[in-house]
């Protein structure tokens, strides 16, 4: 059997999403012009669907784009031929955390990791925890921004110091199990 | 007194309690009764999806279906739980074969999943199960006015669910009126906070939070009313970063609907977590006459 091409599975990725296969963009960049962060993306998503559409998977798996969307879904609402376009994004960081390969210094993907190996431990999320997957990857400044946030939190009562941890954890550890092979996490 | 099973989620437990208290006190005043969940567990916010969908189904799975246990209907008061629960409910009632492989998983933990609840979020319960009516009837301090900027966010309104209008809502305004406020235009109300790209993507989400506060303060905005945890935090604990970056001098008090709800209730300001904000909010209760 032939190698499937990347654009085909990008669309095998996509199986769950209701919309339009991605043969049917238009190319008219309602996308692009909705979203809030395009300014930061190095091609626009209107773009991004034509590099899949073309093959072009290095470029497509180095760009920063779709870790930089931000899940709003405004592209989706609007696209005239009901592409699931913020699904598109979230189907190649899918690919991008499966097949190891993104662009280099973005914190998303060890972010998204972390996020998902806490929850494994205690079935709830915690955000000092959180914070460990990308302020050792900032600047100072960052640091000392967040740090003050952190301390005008803590005075106000908003921060957790201990873990929390649902009840049921030894059952909720054996379902995870049940849906994805859990390597070292259990 | 209606009834529905509460997810609260993650945020709500510490960093948003007073989004929780102010929900708890002002659902009663309504009267709704909401029940939590026993053993909730979180709802992956963005996470999830990104790393594995049948993962972020089963997970999503488990607290509709202690949410069946109760036959009650779920609300969520975030909006990225509420996104999440809304539309696993959708996807598991739609596909069957996929509702079977995720029920041998809940099985673990002696639960099914059978698609016998709906998912609301909790603007649209004050919306919708309770009315402006009633909410009219229980205000016993109108928040004469109150210029609010009526923020929306995102996962609220996004995806689209059936055919209706996620371009011009207005109901969150119309709750703002009907409790004596004034709603103020806000043509960014529907333009994402930077959600968690605040983390992943710092320079990007201050400015998309610069632009929104650039907005509300240009429309003469007193104080910005979320529905969402997120919003809240990136609106609010992130203001001196935007004026640090943009050289502005913003100050804007940003607090949960529940909260102005509560407050034009006449409830006390503890009882609905006014204090614990970052850029105080206390000035607000001169409102409340």
């Amino acid at each position: 059997m032939a190698k499937p091409s990347f654009s085909q599975e990008v669309a095998n990725l996509l199986y769950a999403a209701k919309g339009n296969p991605l043969n049917t963009c238009i190319q008219c960049g309602t996308c692009s012009g909705s979203c809030p962060s395009v300014e930061f993306m190095d091609h626009t998503p209107r773009r991004l669907i034509g590099l899949v559409l073309a093959d072009m998977k290095d470029e497509v798996m180095n760009s920063n784009t779709y870790w930089y969307c931000a899940s709003c879904f405004q592209c989706t609402v609007r696209c005239p031929s009901d592409i699931d376009i913020a699904e598109t994004m979230y189907a190649l960081k899918r690919y991008s955390i499966w097949k190891h390969i993104h662009q280099e210094g973005l914190v998303g993907p060890t972010f998204s990791e972390t996020f998902v190996k806490v929850i494994f431990r205690s079935g709830r999320s915690f955000e000092p925890v959180m914070a460990t997957s990308y302020l050792f990857s900032s600047g100072l400044k960052e640091w000392i921004q967040e740090a003050a946030m952190a301390t005008g939190l803590m005075l106000k009562g908003r921060l957790p110091v201990l873990p929390p941890r649902i009840k049921r954890l030894d059952n909720f550890k054996r379902m995870i199990g049940k849906v994805i092979p859990l390597g070292g996490e259990s | 007194m209606k009834q529905f099973a509460y997810f609260p989620g993650c945020s709500l437990e510490k960093i948003a309690l007073s989004y929780n208290q102010s929900t708890v006190e002002t659902t009663k005043v309504v009267g709704i009764e909401l029940k939590e969940l026993e053993d909730w567990n979180c709802c992956g916010a963005t996470a999830y999806f990104h790393v594995d969908e049948l993962l972020a189904y089963t997970l999503c799975a488990r607290n509709l279906a202690m949410a069946e246990k109760e036959n009650l209907d779920l609300v969520a008061p975030c909006s990225a739980c509420f996104k999440n629960s809304y539309f696993t409910n959708q996807a598991l009632k739609k596909d069957p074969d996929l509702a079977e492989h995720i029920n041998v998983a809940l099985q673990e933990d002696d639960l099914h999943f059978s698609g016998s609840i709906e998912v609301k979020h909790l603007l649209e319960v004050f919306v919708k199960d309770v009315g402006f009516e009633e909410v009219k009837a229980q205000v016993t301090h109108p928040l004469e006015g109150l210029r609010v900027a009526a923020y929306y966010g995102c996962q609220i309104m996004r995806p689209r669910k059936d055919h209706e209008d996620v371009e011009q809502p207005v109901f969150f305004e119309g709750l703002m009126a009907a409790i004596g406020a004034e709603p103020v235009p806000f043509p960014l109300r529907l333009t994402c906070c930077g959600g968690s790209l605040l983390i992943s993507s710092r320079e990007a989400a201050l400015s998309m939070i610069h632009n929104l506060l650039k907005n509300a303060d240009d429309n003469g905005a007193a104080v910005i009313a979320t529905a969402c945890p997120l919003c809240q935090i990136n609106l609010e604990c992130y203001q001196p970063q935007v004026n640090q970056e943009y050289g502005t001098n913003y100050h804007i008090p940003v607090v949960y609907f529940t909260q102005l709800v509560g407050l034009a209730f006449g409830l006390p300001d503890k009882a609905i977590g006014l204090g614990s904000e970052l850029i105080s909010a206390t000035p607000l209760a001169q409102y409340a006459a």
